[in-house]
């Protein structure tokens, strides 16, 4: 599904580097952990995987089902499957939550020269959905975002990915800001997106989102590298000890 | 008139001269009519249009701006168009000329012709001081346009749709409309081109809110992009009256929409919005001058700027308030996306207090797109065209929203978001 060769990448503006030469797999059906201290460059990797421009790629190449996707721009990505939930989504005040899911899923579906859906059909879908993640009507009829507290936001992004249908799901520090009935909603509406043909990358600081959203791979990020891959123990392992072993070892 | 004088004016100028004259004995009026076309011209051409050196049009010159007068064309009948909003009863006005075949039940209605023709009209034709151009050309060479009377207690539930068209040439209307004591209604002012072919456009509204009335009036100015429009509003408020005045402008090559209110009823209260779409080579100029006159009145202005390819605009807003009008709250607000590098937005607000004990603020804001919106809208698949429509919608519609009236809101955002698409 995804498979990231040789990444470097840098911020565009003061040319610091950030991600120092990353190699990951993750197959088709795979949930993958990926984990590190502050700073090690998890959040740039969801960006440049979502394609935000304020990062420049100087080497390597991200394939996402054997194309290469860095040539794309984010609205492109975003029709071929990717979908990044922010760690913090914006506010866009004027802009309806109903039209936005709306406009979305339909330039989505344009771009893969699908059929537009109908009004009916696309309220159905979008009911549905909400229901699921107990995310109210009257939500839906305020502005993108605007005036939603932590949880309802991380709500409303995990909406949006299960409206979306994406093939790889990039979860950026889901967990932060959410109680824990909050993380348990946002967990099952993303364990009930979990499909054979869809990939997930979970980021995260802590082991919690983990016991919710159990991951079949694990992989530590250090200094814009992986230094450590596993099974789901390695994130336990990580939670007991901390990162200095790993890091320790890698160096 | 000595060979100076002469030499020293425009081709615009000599221009409105020349059609003055051709129209000597055609223009409606009785003797007193007359006489006051006639001194306005004569003040028009001894001072000639205004320049930077005048304050109040110091950011749009007028002498140099307007280069020329297209032709006063005698045009083939024009067809009204649909109303802005479903159900609203269409007063219009084609290529200057009321046509007074329809009526309002319960209103009170004239044509402004009529009102010439009996010199009822003369007080009005006046101008406003010495740097009103508006008033003078206006008062030399209105022909037509419609005065209304809504008597005391009067609920129209539909809007009134005054709709200018025109096919080119000059057209210069007036609407005087008076709401009266308790009344309530709607009324859409709309200035529209049918053809594209040039215009040299003035209208005034002479508008006057009386006690506790609550008056909606919408303007909607969708010009040719060779038309020059020249509007002037002015508004008197009662006691307790209520006035929600909304300015859109998405047309015109030259355009000053003049704004010129009186708050002089306590307990009035006034909310303006305005929103420019700007694009192409044109220059929009709006101009406010806001008096509290008495104590205990409100206002809020918001003005929102949306400005693309080498458009220029500008927004003035002056309010003065009187020294005995305590506890006057006024907002006023104006924000500008600068969607090009050569579009350009001048601001400047003015506030003069004599009162002491008085809420009076006033912002300003220039901004492109918010790179963070962008990135999120097209992460969700929009593409970046689509996107940045959308945020450009969204910084207007939030303002249209405050109407909170859904047929007009509905309307007034679709003609926003086709101006957009064509323009963006």
């Amino acid at each position: 599904m995804l498979e990231i060769k040789n990444l470097h990448a840098r911020i565009a503006e003061d040319g610091t580097e950030i991600i120092r030469g990353l190699n990951l797999t993750v197959k088709a059906g795979e949930v993958a952990a990926i984990m590190g201290p502050n700073g090690s460059g998890k959040s740039t990797l969801s960006y440049i995987l979502s394609g935000r421009e304020d990062y420049e790629v100087t080497e390597g190449e991200v394939l996402l089902n054997g194309e290469n996707i860095l040539e794309l721009d984010p609205a492109e990505r975003a029709a071929k499957g990717v979908f990044l939930a922010f760690q913090y989504p914006v506010e866009i005040p004027g802009v309806a939550t109903m039209q936005f899911l709306k406009v979305a899923m339909n330039e989505q579906r344009k771009a893969r020269g699908e059929a537009e859906l109908t009004t009916p059909d696309f309220i159905r879908r979008v009911k549905e959905a909400a229901e699921q993640l107990k995310i109210d009507q009257a939500m839906l009829r305020r502005p993108l975002n605007v005036g939603f507290s932590g949880g309802e936001k991380k709500r409303a992004e995990i909406l949006q990915m299960a409206l979306l249908e994406p093939s790889l799901c990039i979860l950026d520090e889901t967990d932060s800001g959410l109680d824990i009935d909050a993380l348990k909603i946002v967990a099952d509406g993303v364990n009930a997106l979990k499909s054979p043909d869809r990939a997930t990358i979970v980021i995260t600081h802590y082991q919690r989102l983990l016991d919710y959203i159990v991951p079949d791979t694990v992989h530590v990020l250090y200094k814009g590298q992986i230094i450590r891959s596993g099974d789901k123990a390695l994130a336990l392992e990580l939670e007991a000890n901390g990162y200095a072993d790993i890091i320790g070892e890698a160096a | 008139m000595n060979m100076q004088t002469t030499s020293r004016l425009t081709v615009a100028e000599t221009a409105l001269i020349e059609a003055f004259a051709q129209q000597i004995g055609e223009l409606p009026g009785d003797g007193a009519v007359i006489g006051t076309r006639d001194r306005l011209l004569d003040d028009l051409k001894k001072s000639g249009l205004p320049t930077r050196r005048i304050e109040s049009w110091h950011y749009t010159d007028l002498k140099t701006l307007l280069k020329s007068i297209p032709d006063a064309t005698a045009v083939a009948a024009i067809d009204p168009i649909a109303p802005l909003v479903e159900g609203a009863t269409i007063l219009s006005v084609l290529q200057g000329s009321a046509d007074t075949r329809t009526t309002v039940e319960g209103v009170d209605l004239a044509s402004f012709k009529e009102r010439l023709a009996d010199g009822s009209a003369v007080s009005g034709l006046t101008a406003r001081g010495s740097d009103d151009a508006i008033g003078r050309i206006n008062g030399s060479f209105v022909r037509d346009g419609f005065a209304l009377t809504l008597p005391a207690d009067l609920q129209l539930e539909e809007p009134i749709e005054l709709q200018t068209l025109h096919a080119g040439g000059q057209i210069h209307t007036r609407f005087p409309v008076s709401f009266g004591a308790r009344s309530r209604a709607t009324i859409i002012e709309r200035h529209q081109t049918v053809t594209g072919e040039a215009a040299f456009v003035s209208s005034i509204s002479d508008i006057v809110v009386e006690e506790s009335a609550e008056a909606t009036w919408i303007i909607l100015q969708q010009q040719g992009a060779a038309d020059t429009h020249l509007g002037q509003i002015r508004v008197q408020l009662g006691t307790g009256a209520k006035l929600r005045l909304f300015v859109v402008n998405a047309g015109g090559k030259l355009v000053r929409q003049e704004l010129r209110i009186e708050v002089a009823g306590e307990g009035a209260e006034l909310m303006l919005r305005g929103v420019n779409l700007l694009g192409g080579d044109s220059h929009t100029d709006v101009t406010l001058v806001l008096g509290h006159n008495v104590p205990h009145t409100n206002s809020t202005e918001t003005i929102r700027n949306v400005v693309f390819d080498r458009a220029s605009g500008v927004f003035q807003g002056m309010i003065r308030v009187a020294p005995d009008a305590q506890k006057t709250d006024a907002k006023m607000a104006c924000n500008t996306l600068l969607m090009s590098d050569d579009g350009d937005f001048s601001v400047k607000p003015e506030l003069e207090i004599f009162a002491d004990d008085v809420i009076c603020g006033h912002g300003a804001t220039v901004a492109d797109i918010d790179r963070n919106h962008l990135f999120y809208l097209m992460a969700r698949g929009v593409p970046e065209n689509k996107a940045r429509a959308m945020l450009v919608n969204a910084f207007v519609a939030e303002i249209v929203e405050e109407l909170e009236d859904e047929k007009l809101v509905e309307a007034l955002e679709n003609v926003i978001s086709i101006w957009l698409e064509t323009h963006a």
